[in-house]
């Protein structure tokens, strides 16, 4: 942060001192380090200053702490902002969270302007190398590749060709209106202008992100912003140092502008290569760490903020290299690494891309209050209404010679979204703070923060109701299915196979030949084991599978389950010999107890694995228990039909909830189903916590295929395991186990 | 000027000659002249320059060999089903007509395209998909049907794929059966996807986006590309 130290350090301390005061007395054995007190020369210490040295009961130090302190200090009042903006209930649906962060800023830097202290601005080093990774990993490693590819031309044509376009209309119209604008702003010559443009013209990726993510519009329209919004990093990087550079100088010339288009491909080519470098080595590495699953994540963080770094070194893009970096590691990585160590990638993706952007936002807010400005009507107005023109001309133009190679045109409605959904944010704001302390820069820096303001406050809350308005398509809420996996599947067989029918090299077959190498070569490199060959459809199928145990699990109650089981859809003539409607009340107890057995059996031996060992975790490394919990989603899948279906004489399904420790008591032994009998003694066993307690759960039943062959009911265990043979089936269930509670974001 | 493909009701054995006539399928839906000249050219190279082509021409093409679902892409041109006249079992040699009535399940929508036609371009694509899986074309993809289908597309994938084809597809059909008949006793019975019911779960993507073919999407009447225009 840039606060200059010692500045305002007395009335910083007043107000510490009293907050410190209170915390020392509580905690007053804490008297060490008497000796080394504070140099500041306005210290007061609540100690004694006298000549006897009497020992200091209570000191004040400071400067000692003073950085983490303050950076603690603003990341807690940014998060505890964010958390007041939920109790106010109707603000937050009409006004996006990123305005009221802005809003948060500015009174928070009225605040300090006010009591004379220096506020703490925006500069560009804390924003390029720490506020703006984090986004942009965030954004990159969960970047949805097939939306992403299949519209790349699209995007690159936006980002690009649209990038220029606004960066040159831009700087011709303001130089046109500085010429006429009057003595003030005669002074501002085409290269400044143009050096303007290209700052302000691209859009930016956080703003979008912050605003996109909230409404919940449909895939196409999403990525084709965001995907802009990245993509569009290159072209902002060569374009600003190519007009600060010439800017100086004075004049351009024919070879200057030849070296810039080559400085373009230069830079996101190069950018693309270092993050792509990075990635694999990142998913290199991860091929090893079966045996320190712990320091996993941090490979993943390290490589890809490497990797950014890197192309920062050589002014490459290091958005694109963040991007290419997260995407290039992402599916080897998944691959290899725990289901615990993804969980944590995820979340603490999330978390810091999260705390970056609020406080992105809150520091745009301060800066503003912070910062000089320089108010020009003419300009700042032509600004803004030059920013909305060239970003809809350009739009529609582009959309035009676009929609000739597209098989899904873009409508009227998509454009209108594209071209309103073109935000600027931080990124031009940083960009035009780095230039030189002259009088119109600050001109610039003020034109500059109005657009942004404008973009953020008017068109991000009005982009909600506009998309309701025009009843854009939105976000298809439910999840995937399997049929539209094997169909998504299908079709791009399908429409390879009809490409090379046609004897046209299309979009299909280079996918088609792309993923065979892939297949072939990359995987058994960069993939441990067995996992390397695994085909996509299996992946997702165990993934589901894995999802869908768990939500039976946790939600408790059979009315999650699905209504039929498998034997409405076997063949009549399997299913007539087996199907028996009604079990009487005494086998039902049988099955119950020897269900029971083996559930203590099985929980007893668990018990001897560590759970605080992380290196030692029983649920990688036991094959048998999840091959159990995978016998027992399907045992229970079928049960219920049966063990529910006489059970439910009370016409009450069994209440479950969320199992803490507290619900041990409330449990009865009173038996409602098999699952209950699990979740018994799940409660029963010593505090383990909840997530462990769920597998546990499931890994429950020893061998009740052969159990349940020699129990009275011979039906359900023949339609158990579709799978015959044990190999296989530990085949499977290694493959399960390294997916095991957590979901993922798909 | 744009000419159309034949109409369905013709009969099969009218060779394709550039000479085509004009079709009553909704007017904006057209394959053009180039595409078809294009097409045309790719049908004699395929057929040695024959009128006809059978499925050994279409299993000679390279390029097919690493398709997992090779033969079901092959059985779907000679299947009458696809030729839009109602009738159903196998051909074993098409014609041009034939050939591009089959390619014509691949073109997309254009902006002009109305709400409803892209509705019907969309049931028509899915009878085809519909079509492609029900090989024994009584109306439904039983049990059977199905996990052969998901058999073939892990064919090339090795020993592993086919254990887990059988659960995939029982899950798969279980799924269709929950969401289209939420509410069946233990001793119904789930006699297979119908085609309402196989619309019903490819609701979410979107086929008529979906399954195009770039190659019919090339409007060449504002390309240069060297190639004769009419």
């Amino acid at each position: 942060m840039a606060v200059p130290p010692g500045q305002g350090a007395p009335k910083t301390h007043l107000a510490v001192a009293a907050l410190l005061a209170v915390l020392l007395l509580a905690a007053s054995a804490s008297g060490d380090a008497p000796t080394d007190r504070a140099s500041d020369g306005e210290h007061h210490p609540p100690g004694n200053k006298t000549h006897k040295k009497a020992f200091p009961v209570l000191d004040l130090k400071y400067e000692h702490v003073k950085t983490p302190f303050e950076i603690s200090l603003w990341i807690l009042l940014a998060l505890l902002m964010k958390l007041g903006f939920h109790f106010i209930p109707r603000v937050s649906s009409i006004v996006p969270e990123s305005c009221l962060l802005i809003v948060v800023g500015l009174l928070v830097g009225g605040f300090m302007k006010a009591i004379g202290e220096k506020a703490p601005v925006l500069d560009d080093t804390l924003f390029f190398l720490y506020l703006l990774p984090p986004i942009i990993l965030d954004a990159g490693y969960f970047l949805p590749i097939r939306p992403f590819t299949e519209n790349l031309g699209t995007i690159l044509v936006f980002a690009v060709v649209g990038t220029l376009w606004n960066a040159f209309f831009m700087g011709g119209v303001m130089y046109g209106i500085c010429q006429i604008g009057g003595a003030e702003l005669g002074g501002v010559d085409l290269l400044s202008c143009l050096l303007f443009g290209s700052i302000v013209s691209a859009v930016d990726p956080v703003a979008v992100l912050a605003v996109f993510e909230e409404i919940h519009i449909n895939e196409l329209l999403h990525i084709l912003v965001f995907g802009e919004s990245l993509l569009n990093d290159a072209v902002t990087v060569v374009l600003y140092h190519l007009f600060k550079e010439f800017a100086q100088v004075g004049s351009v010339t024919v070879g200057d502008a030849f070296l810039g288009v080559v400085c373009f491909f230069v830079v996101s080519l190069g950018g693309i290569l270092v993050g792509a470098i990075y990635g694999v080595l990142g998913a290199f590495t991860s091929r090893f760490t079966s045996h320190t699953r712990v320091i996993e994540p941090l490979f993943v963080f390290l490589y890809s903020f490497m990797a950014y770094l890197s192309a920062e070194v050589f002014h490459l893009s290091g958005i694109m290299s963040l991007i290419s970096c997260g995407v290039m590691m992402r599916p080897y990585v998944e691959a290899n690494i725990s289901h615990k160590s993804y969980t944590t990638i995820k979340y603490f993706l999330k978390m810091w891309s999260n705390i970056s952007e609020t406080l992105i936002f809150i520091f745009l807010g301060v800066s503003t209050v912070a910062g000089k400005h320089h108010w020009n009507w003419a300009f700042v107005g032509g600004t803004l209404v030059m920013c909305l023109v060239s970003r809809v001309m350009g739009v529609v133009g582009l959309t035009y010679i676009i929609n000739k190679f597209r098989i899904v045109k873009l409508t009227k409605k998509d454009q209108f979204i594209v071209a309103y959904g073109g935000l600027r944010g931080a990124i031009a704001y940083s960009l035009g703070f780095l230039l030189p302390k002259q009088k119109k820069n600050t001109m610039f820096l003020t034109a500059i923060i109005t657009v942004i303001y404008f973009t953020v406050f008017v068109q991000g809350m009005t982009i909600r109701p506009l998309v309701e308005l025009l009843a854009v398509k939105k976000k298809k809420e439910s999840k995937r299915s399997i049929n539209e996996e094997i169909h998504t599947q299908f079709l791009d067989n399908l429409l390879t196979g009809i490409e090379d029918v046609c004897g046209h090299y299309g979009h299909h077959h280079w996918k088609d030949k792309l993923s065979r190498f892939n297949k072939t070569y990359v995987k058994k490199w960069l993939i441990a084991g067995d996992r390397s060959s695994e085909p996509q459809l299996i992946s997702f199928y165990n993934k589901l599978e894995m999802k869908q145990a768990i939500m039976l699990v946790e939600s408790g109650s059979s009315a999650k389950l699905p209504g039929l089981s498998m034997q409405n859809i076997q063949p009549k003539v399997e299913s007539k010999g087996r199907v028996l409607p009604r079990i009487s009340k005494g086998r039902e107890e049988e099955i119950r107890k020897i269900l029971r057995a083996n559930l203590q059996r099985t929980r007893q031996r668990l018990r001897s694995y560590s759970r605080h060992d992380l290196l030692m975790d029983p649920f990688e490394d036991h094959l048998s228990e999840i091959r159990f919990r995978k016998q027992r989603v399907e045992m229970e899948r079928r049960m219920s039909h049966y063990l529910t279906v006489p059970a439910n004489q009370e016409e009450t399904p069994p209440v479950r909830r969320v199992r803490f420790e507290s619900d041990r008591q409330d449990y009865t032994s009173r038996d409602r189903s098999s699952r209950d009998c699990g979740d018994d003694h799940a409660l029963r066993q010593s505090p383990v916590s909840v997530d462990s307690m769920n597998l546990l759960d499931e890994s429950s039943l020893p061998r009740p295929p052969q159990r349940k062959r020699q129990g009275p009911r011979p039906d359900p265990e023949r339609r158990f395991n579709p799978r015959e043979g044990q190999d296989e089936e530990e085949q499977e269930t290694l493959k399960q186990l390294r997916r095991l509670s957590d979901p993922g974001p798909n | 000027m744009e000419l159309q493909p034949e109409r369905a009701a013709l009969p099969a054995d009218q060779t394709g000659t550039d000479h085509v006539r004009r079709e009553e399928r909704a007017p904006r839906e057209k394959i053009s002249l180039e595409q078809i000249k294009n097409l045309r050219k790719r049908f004699q190279q395929l057929s040695g320059d024959e009128d006809r082509i059978s499925r050994a021409d279409l299993e000679n093409i390279p390029a097919l060999a690493n398709n997992p679902i090779k033969k079901q892409i092959i059985d779907a041109f000679f299947d009458k089903r696809n030729q839009r006249r109602g009738e159903a079992g196998s051909v074993h040699h098409i014609d041009f007509q034939q050939f591009l009535m089959v390619m014509s399940h691949f073109r997309p929508p254009t902006l002009k395209t109305t709400p409803e036609e892209k509705e019907a371009m969309r049931m028509e694509k899915l009878r085809f998909l519909f079509n492609m899986h029900d090989t024994d074309s009584d109306g439904t993809i039983t049990l059977a049907e199905y996990r052969k289908v998901v058999e073939e597309l892990l064919s090339k994938s090795g020993d592993m794929g086919q254990e887990a084809a059988k659960a995939i597809a029982d899950a798969a059909m279980l799924e269709v059966a929950s969401t289209n008949v939420p509410h069946m006793e233990p001793d119904e019975f789930y006699e297979g996807i119908t085609f309402e019911h196989f619309v019903q779960i490819l609701k979410g993507l979107e086929m008529e986006s979906r399954m195009n073919v770039r190659f019919l999407d090339v409007d060449t009447t504002t390309m240069r590309c060297g190639k004769m225009k009419s």
